[in-house]
Order: structure tokens, then C-alpha cells, then sequence
């Protein structure tokens, strides 16, 4: 089992490359796609996904807009926003909308890992919680 | 620091403007006040000039009127009292001069002492009978001429003056009756005095005057002494003798000395004698003339009123015209400042953003190369190590890279002047380390000494960051050259009022000459060469800080530098707490 499924959208293509050979060279399962109606697109196609990194400067619909998708579209995946200009107001954007949490364009592979590795447990232990109540919605009944 | 003036210039550029525009409206104010203030007076005075001649017109010919009146009846009186002694008593019995004398007696006691004899003259012209002061018993009159006219009327006689057989101006009132057939005349003399003092009464003014005429233009009373009257106007009356019976005229002429006269007259004694009024126009416009000299002093005063008034209005208006032309002009340069500025960061945030993409996958693929460097048949390179070491350089590099394109980013965000609470030292590191690389090039060293119990401050940050980048801004350019030290200092003082924050920002550059220092703050003045200040940065610094209910002043001392210190309120403690 991989260390993380995840999404990498952003609409710089050299970009996207150049961090999804890292990634998978870090045992990180990595689908691409380079703007938000192809990435809802990826999600539908492949359940696996569990950790989105979303550029929020994108054509068309850009991270933000995106994010909002996703979190009712896929409430159970975590969206990582990556952005080029960080500032506060878009982080507690994102963060309203539900994402899990924000770094700075260019960004340090060992923070970004970090926070996979912190959003990949939360998402699994979230998870592993419905599947708890599930067992015990169909123990509780069975008996 | 260094600053100068290019303010002088513009003023005396407008100069020419203010200069005409305060002679326009002093004009305007002349003319606009002084037209309708002389207007009415001259209206008023005319029809002031128009009633009052009427008035003296008309009082003087009832003056006029009312005299000509008394003298008739006081001739008529005359006659009467005569003509009844003539018709009562008989040539016989008043040719007895006891019997005349004791009639004299009772005229003069009954009636007045303006007979003064009584004579009886039989038709040869021989005075038969003679009662008064002068001894004239026989005397003969038959070539006298009243004695003439007398015999040749049938009713009473009344002769013009003259002086006669005793030598003194007198007149003569006849009257003819027949005794057995022959003509005798009763023929008494008047008291001249008596009778030209009701003539002399008649006085107005100080050369008012009357007296009487006869056909011939001979005086029957005696003018005043010392006017001699015109011929001229007399004998104009006279010749119109036929329309001027039983009217009262008036007219206005002007003697041979250059003095205006006005003349009434009208004709008594059925036509024989004229009555004439005169009196100096200037005598008896004399009111006239008075309203005249207080309307031109009121219309002197108030126009010089007017005048002062305007030249005061004038300059008072031109000065706040000018005053608000200058405002109006700081502020659109203001704007234009705030504009370029906003242009600045929206370009300096497009640059960053695009600038940020390629620099991410540079560090990205530098990554990438460090990854596949670790792998492990690449691990006995000699060069490893070194190439470990350029690729973290690119990764600083690259790092560095994101930070300068974040503070751009950071500064085209504080663009607009929402006032929101913001930290005043996030904000003076920021605008520190945005002039730290101008710095470095001039060898100029910043630093910070900040409070670090500064609660947030509720202000607008474009508008200080503006104010703190200029005030960076002129100290950097005042040490270009030499280099130095800026310090930026923030303190929290208790002042009259509560609690001020004091930010100031020191340079130990060359100074501000006390000159200068009153006028840093003047919009458009700057001691930069033209094209390079446009003498607004500090003008604007200060209206901004003044908007905030702050003050900011300068200190400075030549060769010792100086220092900014800008002074915001903070709130009340307990409002705070609360």
C-alpha cells in the first residue's frame, strides 16, 4: 500500500511533472491534472484519492472554487491548497471551505510531506470511524 | 535629509491671475455698490431739487401776492379816507384852515400818521387852504404834474413819489369834487417812511428785498442800500406789462457780477406800479445747497466705506481662493500619487505572481535532482558532495527568490485605505526590509528597535506604509552618497490626552537646514533637482497623519541627522480592557 493516494492539480504542467516524480519517488501514489473540472473529473473516475494538492491561482475555475466542489462533491478527501501568494486571507479562505491546510509556493518537500503524511492519518482515521459506526449500526441490529 | 522649495515659482506664476482676479472683484464690488448708491442720491436730489424750487416758487409768489395785496388795500384805505373828506365837506369849508387842520388831526389819530398835510387847491392850481408841517399856503401846482393828472381824472388820484417844493421823496393823493361849478382838489401828502416800510418789510434770507417801481423804472421805495439791483429784469416785466396783469412772475436771471437773482413781481396800482421780490438763488436755494454738500458728503463717505470694504472683501476672497486652488491642487497631485502608487503594486503583484511560478519549478526540479543524486550508483561520485552543495544553493536561491516576490506581493495588497487593526511593527519591518536592499547598495544600515507591547492600532496600513516608505524613502536618498545608519524606533507614551504611539525614524545624515525645517511639510516644496521631487511625499505624509488624528514633526541638526517622529492616538486603556 502506498504512503498517501494523492491528486496534484496546478496549471503549470513543468510544475505538476516535476513534483509528481517526487512524490512518487517517495512511495506517494500521484494522479495529475492541470485545472479543477479535469481534477473533479479524476476524483469521480478514481475513489482511491485521498489527499488533493490544489494550486489556488488557476484559469478557469480556479483552487477556491474547486475546493468548494470537492468538499461536497468528496467530503471524505483532504485538500492541501497550494499557492503562490500566500497570504492569510486565502488561508482562512481555504481553511472556511474545509481544507485541510495551506503552504507557499515554492515549498519545502519535507514540510509537504509532513502535512501529507498528517492529512493521509486524519483522512484514514475518519474512515476508520465510519467504518466503526457502520459495525456497529449492523451489529447493534443483527442483534 | 534634504528637501526644497518649488512652491515660489508657482505662486508667482498665479500671481498675474490672483492679481487680476482681486482687481475684477474689487471692481465688480465698486461698481455694483457705488452705481445704485449714486443713482438714487441723484434721483432723490433731483426730485428733492425739483420739489423744493417748486416750494420756494410758490412761497414766494405768495409772498409776493399777499404784499401786493396789503399795499392796494393800504392805497385804496388812502384814497377812501380822502375821497369821503372831499365828498363830505364842501370847498368852502375846507379852504378853512383851522376847519383842515382839525381834519388833519383827526385823520392822523382816527386812522394812522401816515398823512402828514392836507391841502385844498382851487382850479387855477392855487393852494387856497394848507394844514401840516411845511409852509406851502398859496403855492401854485398847475404845472405840477400829479395837478394835471388829477384835474383830468375823476376819481382819485395817486401820484408816483417824488420830491416836490419840500425837497423829500413823498407821494400825493388827489381827489376832485365840484363846489359852484368849479373843480377844487383835496390833496393829501403820505409819510414816504410809513409807506416804504411796508415795502421794506418784505424780507427773506440775507438778500431778500422788495420795492416798487413805477412805469418809467423809477424806485418808489427805497432798495436795500447796499444791492443795486439790475435795470434789466424790471424793464423786462415792464415791457410785458400785458401779460404779466393781474400774474404773479417769477424768473431767474444772472447779473452782470455773475450773481444768479431770482425775481417776482407783479404790477399794482392798476398796472402803474410794479412790485419786485428779489433775492440771491444761492440765498434762497440755501437748504437746497445744504442737502446738496451733506448727499455729496454721505455719497464721499460711503464710497470711500464701499471702497475700503471691497479692497478688504477683495484680498480676503482672492486669499481664500488662492488658499483652496492650492488644496485642490496638492489634492490632485495627491491622487496622482495614489494612483501611481496602486499601478506600482498591481504590477508589482503581477510580476511576483508570474515571477513565482517559474522559480517554484526551478526549486521543484532541483529537488528532483537531489532525489535521484541519492540513488545509490550515483552515491560514489567524486563530485557528489558539490553537487549536493549547487543544488542547495539553488534551493537558498530559490527561497530567496520566494521571499522578495511575497513582499511584493505584500505591498500591492496594502493598496487601498481601509482603516482595520494592524500590528505597527509588522508593518515598519516589512517597509524596513522592502528599502533593506536600496540600503545595502548605498551602504546604509537599518534597524529596528521596536516595542514589542504595541497593540494593534485601528488605521489605514496603505496610508501608513506610504508615510513610513517616504519617510525611509528621503532619509536613504539624503545618505545616498555617504552612507549611515537608519533607525526606526517604536514607544508607547502617556501624553495630556492618554496614550500616544511614537514612531521615529532617525538618520544621522546631513540635516535639514533651519531654513527649510518650517517648510518640509509645504505642499511642493522640495530641494531635489526638477523632475526629481515633486515636493509632495511629506506634504502628504502629514495630511495623512493629521486625517489620523496624529502629528508628525522633524528634528534635525546639520552633520547630525535627523529624525521623523510621527504621533498616533491609541485608545482609551479602558476602552481597551473592555
Amino acid at each position: 500500500m502506498p504512503m498517501a493516494n494523492v491528486l496534484l492539480v496546478d496549471d503549470e504542467v513543468p510544475f505538476v511533472e516535476a513534483m509528481s516524480r517526487r512524490l512518487k519517488k517517495r512511495d506517494i501514489n500521484v494522479l495529475t491534472s492541470f485545472n479543477g473540472f479535469e481534477a473533479l473529473g479524476v476524483l469521480e473516475e478514481d475513489r482511491s484519492v485521498e489527499v488533493v494538492i490544489l494550486d489556488v491561482k488557476m484559469p478557469g475555475m480556479d483552487g477556491i472554487e474547486t475546493l468548494g466542489e470537492i468538499r461536497k462533491k468528496f467530503p471524505l478527501v483532504e485538500v492541501i491548497m497550494l499557492t503562490g501568494h500566500a497570504t492569510v486571507e486565502t488561508g482562512i479562505e481555504g481553511m472556511k471551505l474545509g481544507a485541510f491546510d495551506y503552504l507557499m509556493k515554492p515549498c519545502d518537500m519535507d514540510v509537504l510531506i509532513d502535512k501529507l503524511k498528517e492529512a493521509v492519518a486524519k483522512k484514514r482515521k475518519h474512515e476508520e470511524k465510519i467504518i466503526e459506526a457502520r459495525v456497529k449500526e449492523i451489529t447493534t441490529r443483527r442483534a | 535629509m534634504k528637501e526644497n522649495s518649488s512652491m515660489e515659482p508657482v505662486e508667482h506664476e498665479n500671481d498675474g491671475y490672483y492679481h487680476s482676479l482681486r482687481r475684477n472683484i474689487l471692481l465688480t464690488i465698486i461698481i455694483v455698490s457705488i452705481t445704485p448708491m449714486i443713482l438714487v442720491s441723484a434721483s432723490i436730489l433731483y426730485q428733492f431739487n425739483v420739489s423744493y424750487g417748486e416750494k420756494i416758487e410758490a412761497h414766494l409768489k405768495t409772498l409776493v401776492k399777499k404784499h401786493k395785496q396789503n399795499i392796494n388795500s393800504f392805497l385804496k384805505e388812502k384814497s377812501s379816507d380822502i375821497g369821503s373828506l372831499a365828498k363830505t365837506f364842501s370847498f368852502g369849508e375846507m379852504s378853512d384852515e383851522s376847519f383842515l387842520k382839525d381834519s388833519l388831526t383827526v385823520l392822523q389819530e382816527e386812522y394812522d400818521p401816515v398823512f402828514v398835510d392836507l391841502g385844498v387847491i382851487n382850479s387855477r392850481g392855487v393852494q387856497v387852504a394848507y394844514a401840516g408841517p411845511f409852509n406851502l399856503r398859496e403855492a401854485v401846482y398847475s404845472s405840477a404834474e400829479w395837478f394835471r393828472k388829477a384835474m383830468e381824472t375823476n376819481k382819485v388820484y395817486v401820484s408816483d413819489v417824488f420830491l416836490g417844493i419840500r425837497g423829500l421823496p413823498h407821494f400825493i393823493v388827489a381827489v376832485k369834487d365840484n363846489w359852484n361849478g368849479e373843480p377844487w382838489i383835496l390833496r393829501a401828502t403820505t409819510d414816504f417812511a410809513r409807506f416804504n416800510d411796508l415795502v421794506e418789510n418784505i424780507r427773506i434770507g440775507e438778500t431778500g428785498f422788495a420795492f416798487i417801481l413805477n412805469r418809467e423804472g423809477e424806485f418808489q421805495t427805497k432798495p436795500l442800500h447796499n444791492i443795486i439791483p439790475t435795470k434789466e429784469p424790471y424793464a423786462g416785466f415792464l415791457r410785458n406789462e400785458a401779460n404779466l396783469k393781474g400774474k404773479i412772475t417769477l424768473i431767474e436771471r444772472t447779473d452782470a457780477t455773475g450773481i444768479k437773482n431770482i425775481y417776482v413781481a407783479a404790477f399794482l396800482k392798476g398796472g402803474e406800479w410794479l412790485l419786485v421780490y428779489q433775492q440771491r438763488a444761492s440765498d434762497a436755494f440755501t437748504d437746497l445747497r445744504n442737502a446738496f454738500k451733506v448727499t455729496l458728503v454721505i455719497i464721499l463717505l460711503g464710497s470711500i466705506g464701499i471702497m475700503s470694504m471691497a479692497y478688504v472683501l477683495s484680498k480676503k476672497m482672492v486669499s481664500r481662493i488662492a488658499k483652496m486652488d492650492k488644496e485642490k491642487q496638492m489634492m490632485s497631485s495627491q491622487m496622482v500619487e495614489t494612483g501611481k502608487l496602486a499601478a506600482i503594486g498591481e504590477l508589482a503583484a503581477g510580476i511576483a505572481h508570474e515571477m513565482n511560478n517559474p522559480v517554484a519549478i526551478m526549486v521543484e526540479e532541483s529537488g528532483w535532482i537531489e532525489d535521484l543524486l541519492s540513488e545509490e550508483d550515483l552515491k560514489e561520485s567524486e563530485n557528489l558532495e558539490e553537487f549536493n552543495r549547487a543544488l542547495r544553493q539553488i534551493n537558498t536561491q530559490g527561497k530567496r527568490c520566494k521571499e522578495i516576490t511575497h513582499k511584493l506581493l505584500s505591498f500591492a495588497r496594502k493598496t487601498d485605505s481601509r482603516v482595520q487593526d494592524i500590528q505597527i511593527n509588522e508593518l515598519l519591518r516589512e517597509v524596513a526590509s522592502l528599502s533593506e536592499q536600496r540600503a545595502k547598495y548605498s551602504n546604509i544600515v537599518i534597524s529596528t528597535s521596536l516595542d514589542e507591547n504595541l497593540p494593534y492600532t485601528k488605521v489605514s496600513e496603505s496610508e501608513l506604509q506610504q508615510v513610513f516608505l517616504n519617510l525611509i524613502n528621503n532619509s536613504l536618498d539624503a545618505m545616498e552618497k555617504t552612507g549611515g545608519n537608519i533607525n526606526i524606533a517604536t514607544q508607547i507614551v502617556n501624553g495630556m490626552d492618554g496614550r500616544d504611539l511614537i514612531i521615529r525614524i532617525e538618520d544621522d545624515g546631513c540635516g535639514i537646514p533651519k531654513a527649510n525645517l518650517s517648510k518640509i511639510f509645504d505642499p511642493f516644496f522640495t530641494t531635489k533637482p526638477v523632475g526629481k521631487g515633486t515636493g509632495l511625499g511629506l506634504s502628504i505624509c502629514y495630511g495623512i497623519i493629521k486625517k489620523m488624528g496624529g502629528s508628525i514633526e522633524a528634528r534635525s541638526v546639520i552633520d547630525g541627522g535627523t529624525t521623523f517622529v510621527v504621533k498616533l492616538p491609541l485608545p482609551k486603556l479602558e476602552k481597551e480592557n473592555s
